[in-house]
């Protein structure tokens, strides 16, 4: 980045930019290296979201009736969105991790990019995100959840929770780096759990009191919800509510670009700058 | 801080009125500091004095508010990268990563460094360190000494120009301190500028060419150590057996030492400061004994931290 600041010439760019790549790929494949490491951790991550689909499934799914649909396909898009919300979470709990043991400070005395080490935490969350997708999709066929659009509309699905996802990680990147201690981004993280229960993931808005209703629809996890719902072709889009819910997938697509434009740069900067 | 080659010295680190504060402590309040390249030089000085705020200074971690400095040849402000490229640094806030095992850690360095063959550096580094038996391991599970000999050869990775070591066997047993002076020694013999800073006198005189005594964010004082030890001398000490014997061993002792004693009726000792290189340990049971002093325990030892800071404090009011 400092080479980018200080001779913004055509070459150096391609020198920042091949530097990004290479120290992005190496912070990537350390992250990788990590999770082998601690399987159990990954298991529990991944083992959460198909806990509650079949907790919110059965249990909720006995007392809610949404006309024309079935809970439980209802639910696994919503959970799908919910899931990657966390990333908020997980990254924002690795990246404290990270600056208060002392390995970020190692890797900024390292001649290496700046943009490189998020970037490497954000890409290989993607990684094990789009693997756990796999599970929870398996479950969620097994309790009578299908595909009922066209293939290829599915893959688009699929592409935007990944967007999402690298969006909502890079806020917990942001947050990490700021964080004062590993206790208290853990706190912090584990009070996002509370986000999609304003939204549309887990029921439908249309029975909240007016300015509850306004706001859950506002929630981004309301328009990516309503996306995946749309193009897995679970449901179709609401005819009233919000511009994003109303229309998800532009929705979806502006609040991705929207938090990825905000978050990427704090946080590359605050990790370029440490404590100033 | 080499004195008699000043015409051709060049300085590895030359820092000129650095000042760092957080919020409204002044952690660093006008920091000049000249570390000749291929010397060791110690920062010593107590919890607090700023020390660890100039090493992040100096390793481009904290951007300074005032003053200016040259690290390996290059400005810290304006040349960061080119900084970053001839460094190393070993802090309790620049570690490795806990979750990697220590084979891991040191080849992604290697990597990171554009070093062409991690791996064989990286083995490298591991048997210097005595590491190999525990090259897979996570280095979570490292002993404190081993974690710190991890740290040290993660920042050895690419051989740096200069190595900041901040507080290198700060809660490290005696064995693995050792290790870690001796790796710093052949550093030293390799040509490397070493800048470590201390809490222990003991480690500064061993390691150190130059030592460069930090108090409130300030170079207090610099000289070898030889040049600081005779400045501040040594402390020698007397018990006796009763307090009759007390004055007689004070008044004894007042005349080798050449200061004032302390007297210390409970314990029963009598010590006294002294930078009259005569003075040594024999000479001193000698004159206690002609004396008829019935000695019960003597001492000569070098003066601990504080007694620096209490003598150099003591110093300036008299020169006030």
């Amino acid at each position: 980045m400092s080479t980018l600041a200080s001779r913004p010439s055509k070459a150096s760019a391609t020198t920042a930019i091949s530097a990004l790549a290479y120290d992005g790929t190496a912070m990537l494949s350390r992250h990788l290296r990590r999770l082998r490491h601690n399987p159990g951790l990954l298991i529990l991550t991944q083992s959460m979201p198909i806990t509650m689909l079949l907790f919110f499934g059965y249990v909720f799914g006995s007392a809610l009736a949404i006309p024309g649909e079935d809970y439980r396909a209802f639910l696994v898009p919503g959970l799908l969105v919910a899931t990657a919300a966390n990333g908020i979470m997980t990254g924002m709990f690795q990246a404290a991790q990270d600056t208060h043991r002392g390995v970020m400070d190692r890797l900024r005395t390292l001649p290496i990019s700046r943009a490189a080490v998020p970037l490497g935490q954000a890409l290989a969350d993607l990684v094990v995100t789009a693997a756990g997708t796999v599970p929870l999709l398996l479950v969620g066929l097994a309790v009578g959840w299908r595909i009922e659009g066209s293939a290829l509309r599915a893959l688009g699905a699929v592409g935007l929770l990944l967007l999402f996802r690298f969006a909502t990680t890079w806020i917990g990147i942001y947050l990490g780096l700021l964080s004062r201690s590993e206790e208290a981004a853990g706190q912090l993280g584990g009070a996002t759990f509370l986000l999609p229960l304003l939204s549309n993931a887990y029921i439908p808005t249309d029975g909240l009191p007016g300015w509850l209703r306004i706001l859950a629809e506002w929630n981004p996890i309301s328009a990516v919800a309503t996306a995946m719902r749309s193009l897995f072709g679970n449901a179709p889009v609401p005819g009233d509510g919000a511009w994003p819910v109303v229309h998800p997938v532009a929705g979806s697509l502006a609040w991705c670009v929207v938090l990825i434009v905000v978050f990427l740069p704090l946080a590359v900067r605050r990790y370029a700058e440490g404590e100033g | 801080m080499r004195y008699g080659r000043r015409m051709t010295t060049t300085y590895a680190v030359l820092s000129d009125g650095l000042e760092k504060s957080f919020g409204e402590v002044h952690a660093v309040r006008g920091l000049d500091l000249a570390v000749a390249e291929g010397s060791v030089c110690g920062l010593l000085g107590p919890n607090g004095a700023g020390k660890t705020t100039a090493v992040r200074l100096l390793t481009t971690l904290l951007r300074s508010d005032a003053g200016s400095a040259r690290v390996a040849g290059h400005d810290l402000v304006r040349e960061p990268a080119a900084v970053r490229r001839r460094i190393g640094v070993t802090g309790q806030y620049a570690s490795v990563d806990g979750d990697l095992t220590g084979r891991e850690n040191l080849r992604l360095f290697a990597r990171l460094h554009r070093l062409k063959g991690p791996a064989v550096r990286a083995d490298d580094l591991l048997d210097r360190f005595g590491l190999t038996e525990a090259a897979d391991r996570p280095a979570s599970t490292y002993s404190g000494g081993m974690r710190r000999r991890l740290d040290l050869a993660a920042s050895l990775v690419k051989r740096p120009e200069v190595l900041f070591l901040d507080e290198p066997t700060t809660g490290l047993d005696p064995a693995a301190r050792n290790q870690i002076w001796a790796a710093v020694r052949g550093l030293k013999d390799e040509g490397t500028t070493v800048l470590l800073t201390t809490q222990y006198l003991e480690e500064a005189d061993q390691l150190a060419d130059d030592i460069a005594l930090v108090e409130h964010g300030r170079v207090a004082h610099t000289g070898s150590p030889a040049q600081l030890k005779a400045l501040i001398g040594s402390y020698a000490e007397v018990m006796v057996a009763d307090t009759g014997a007390l004055l007689g061993a004070a008044g004894i002792l007042a005349q080798v030492a050449g200061s004032t004693p302390v007297l210390d009726r409970h314990r029963l000792t009598v010590g006294a400061v002294t930078t009259d290189p005569t003075v040594t340990l024999p000479r001193l049971v000698r004159e206690l004994d002609a004396a008829g002093v019935a000695l019960l325990d003597v001492s000569l030892r070098p003066p601990t931290l504080d007694d620096v800071f209490l003598r150099l404090t003591e110093r300036k009011e008299l020169a006030a």
